[in-house]
């Protein structure tokens, strides 16, 4: 395919998977709008002011950047794996595997449907959190980045999910049994250094965490960990992600008999 | 001479140890009206299953068009539309959609992919339906979108299996009209089906696969020659007061008048109305029992079963 070929290929399947969550906004925008909204109202507003400062920040500041990041991963990912699943299920995968389209496009145009979602719910988080409180930028660069990436990065996990998904179970017990533990876990609602030493060391093993402080930086300038280590920890799990992924499709496993 | 489609001793072993394709070979020559026939499990859909890149081959080589599918898939790709067996589009999306959304996997301008989805779903009786999502349409109706759809990329080989399955006959009709129109257009069409009068009404070479292995690979004609016998069905109103004696021509008669008689190859139609005349037995219509390719295909079949037996 030339290159012409191999855009229009991925804007299609960009476009196909826009208007699918689009469509059922009910499912996909409306809930994580509602859910992070009871999270800002119990945890920040009536919660939040007897908890006192967190990072040095009022404590719905600080929440604010984990849950903006914690709707993002969550959507991101739920959007492949539920999309890319459900392609399986009723065979219309084997619409794109007939045609000439390569597996890498494929797999960027998952992706980015992920991504977008991700972003489309971040958005409107972060819309609902000016209700709470004045959001602050520190650094715009920072914050734009690391939502992409993560995004990205939670597009890939949800499409590995995908592909070895033989029933609707198993595209769900990932996001509840390693997902969410790993968000809440990952410094959502606290810093790691109100945890004794050994706990700050195991946190350090999630990867979550490091997302979560890098957006949390570019809000509101603090962050448990180096900027860096998170970039650097982000890109490492993409290209893993992105190569197993490839390898995956190339190979036809869960989809080619 | 290229052909449309060209397969070399293609084999398939699944994860199981199943052997469904033995190392099968056929020629497909373009602009062909192809039928590759067989009972269940006999390996058509493997194979169309290997062509159309759905399922991986354990060797051999397949070609389309002279584009082999391992050093030339994108060109083999671009060249085959598919209309399988079992509906596989998004029932939730609407039915202009899914067709122009199928020409965008193929690279194709989305100007040019809405007039292609325009004229297949005008040409299918489906552009009133285009808005519908497709789970609304009916049976018949999804069958004819699956067609625009493996139509719209403008592919040189169409590939159908079991394109009439469940449809009406008013339905399979006119879909039978369709295809031999765009076949005369110059697509090469290779269709799999139960019905066999369906592969007798349409298609000019015929293969016959069973456990994995090609059979028969012949044309139409020369194949319906090595029927030895067929039976007819004959109305003669009421039954005869006498017994009928049609010499060496074997014959059932029921209590409703209707004669069946065997007629092998070396005896005349002609015969055996001399004889049927000589005994002042009139025919008010007469039609074979069973379609001839049938016939042909059921004595083929069980002659391999027990030769696989054996």
């Amino acid at each position: 395919m030339s290159a012409r070929e191999k855009w229009v290929a991925f804007i299609t399947i960009v476009i196909k998977e826009v208007r699918r969550f689009t469509r059922i906004w009910a499912q996909t925008l409306l809930p994580p709008a509602i859910t992070i909204s009871l999270y800002f109202v119990i945890f920040g507003n009536l919660i939040g002011p007897r908890i006192g400062k967190m990072g040095g920040h009022d404590y719905m500041d600080f929440i604010v950047p984990g849950l903006i990041m914690m709707s993002v991963i969550t959507n991101s990912y739920a959007n492949v794996v539920s999309s890319f699943f459900s392609m399986k299920f009723q065979h219309c995968i084997e619409e794109i595997l007939v045609s000439p389209v390569p597996n890498w496009i494929v797999l960027a145009g998952y992706v980015a449907g992920g991504v977008a979602r991700g972003l489309c719910v971040g958005l409107i988080v972060t819309l609902l959190s000016l209700a709470f409180t004045d959001l602050q930028v520190h650094h715009l660069g920072v914050v734009v980045s690391v939502v992409i990436l993560t995004a990205v990065l939670f597009s890939l996990g949800g499409f590995i999910n995908a592909v070895f998904a033989n029933k609707f179970d198993d595209i769900s017990i990932v996001p509840t049994f390693v997902l969410t533990p790993l968000t809440y876990l990952g410094g959502v609602f606290y810093s790691i250094s109100l945890l004794p030493e050994f706990w700050q060391t195991i946190s350090l093993g999630n990867p979550i965490l490091y997302m979560i402080n890098a957006f949390r930086y570019g809000l509101l300038g603090v962050s448990d960990i180096d900027i860096g280590i998170a970039y650097g920890m982000i890109l490492l799990f993409i290209v893993v992600l992105f190569s197993y992924s490839l390898w995956l499709l190339n190979r036809g496993v869960g989809i080619r008999k | 001479m290229t052909y449309a489609l060209e397969i070399r001793n293609l084999k398939k072993t699944y994860g199981n140890g199943f052997e469904a394709l033995k190392g099968i070979s056929l020629n497909v020559g373009q602009g062909d009206f192809f039928a590759l026939l067989g009972p269940n499990g006999a390996g058509k859909s493997t194979t169309l299953g290997i062509v159309s890149s759905l399922v991986n081959k354990s060797a051999g080589e397949v070609r389309i068009f002279g584009h082999d599918l391992d050093t030339d898939l994108v060109a083999a790709k671009k060249a085959l539309g598919v209309v399988p067996q079992e509906f596989n589009f998004n029932q939730f999306e609407k039915v202009f959609d899914i067709v122009v959304t199928q020409a965008g996997y193929y690279g194709m301008p989305l100007g040019q992919a809405r007039r292609n989805a325009e004229r297949y779903l005008r040409e299918l009786g489906l552009w009133d339906k285009r808005n519908e999502p497709a789970r609304m349409l009916s049976g018949g109706m999804k069958r004819r979108l699956m067609i625009a759809r493996a139509l719209v990329h403008d592919p040189g080989l169409l590939i159908l299996d079991e394109p009439t399955a469940g449809v009406d006959i008013e339905l399979r009709r006119s879909l039978w009209s369709f295809l031999q129109d765009i076949n005369a257009q110059g697509k090469t069409i290779i269709l799999t089906t139960h019905y066999l009068e369906e592969a007798e009404a349409l298609c000019r070479n015929i293969a016959i696969i069973d456990r994995g292995q090609i059979l028969e690979n012949t044309s139409k004609i020369e194949l319906l020659r090595k029927l030895h016998r067929e039976t007819y069905v004959l109305d003669l109103g009421t039954k005869p007061e006498r017994a009928l004696d049609l010499g060496d021509i074997p014959c059932r008669l029921n209590d409703d008048g209707l004669l069946e008689v065997d007629i092998e190859r070396r005896v005349t139609l002609n015969t055996l109305f001399e004889r049927l005349s000589a005994q002042n037995i009139q025919v008010y219509s007469m039609r074979t029992k069973a379609n001839r390719l049938e016939e042909l295909f059921l004595d083929l079949v069980t002659q391999n079963k027990a030769e696989v037996d054996a």
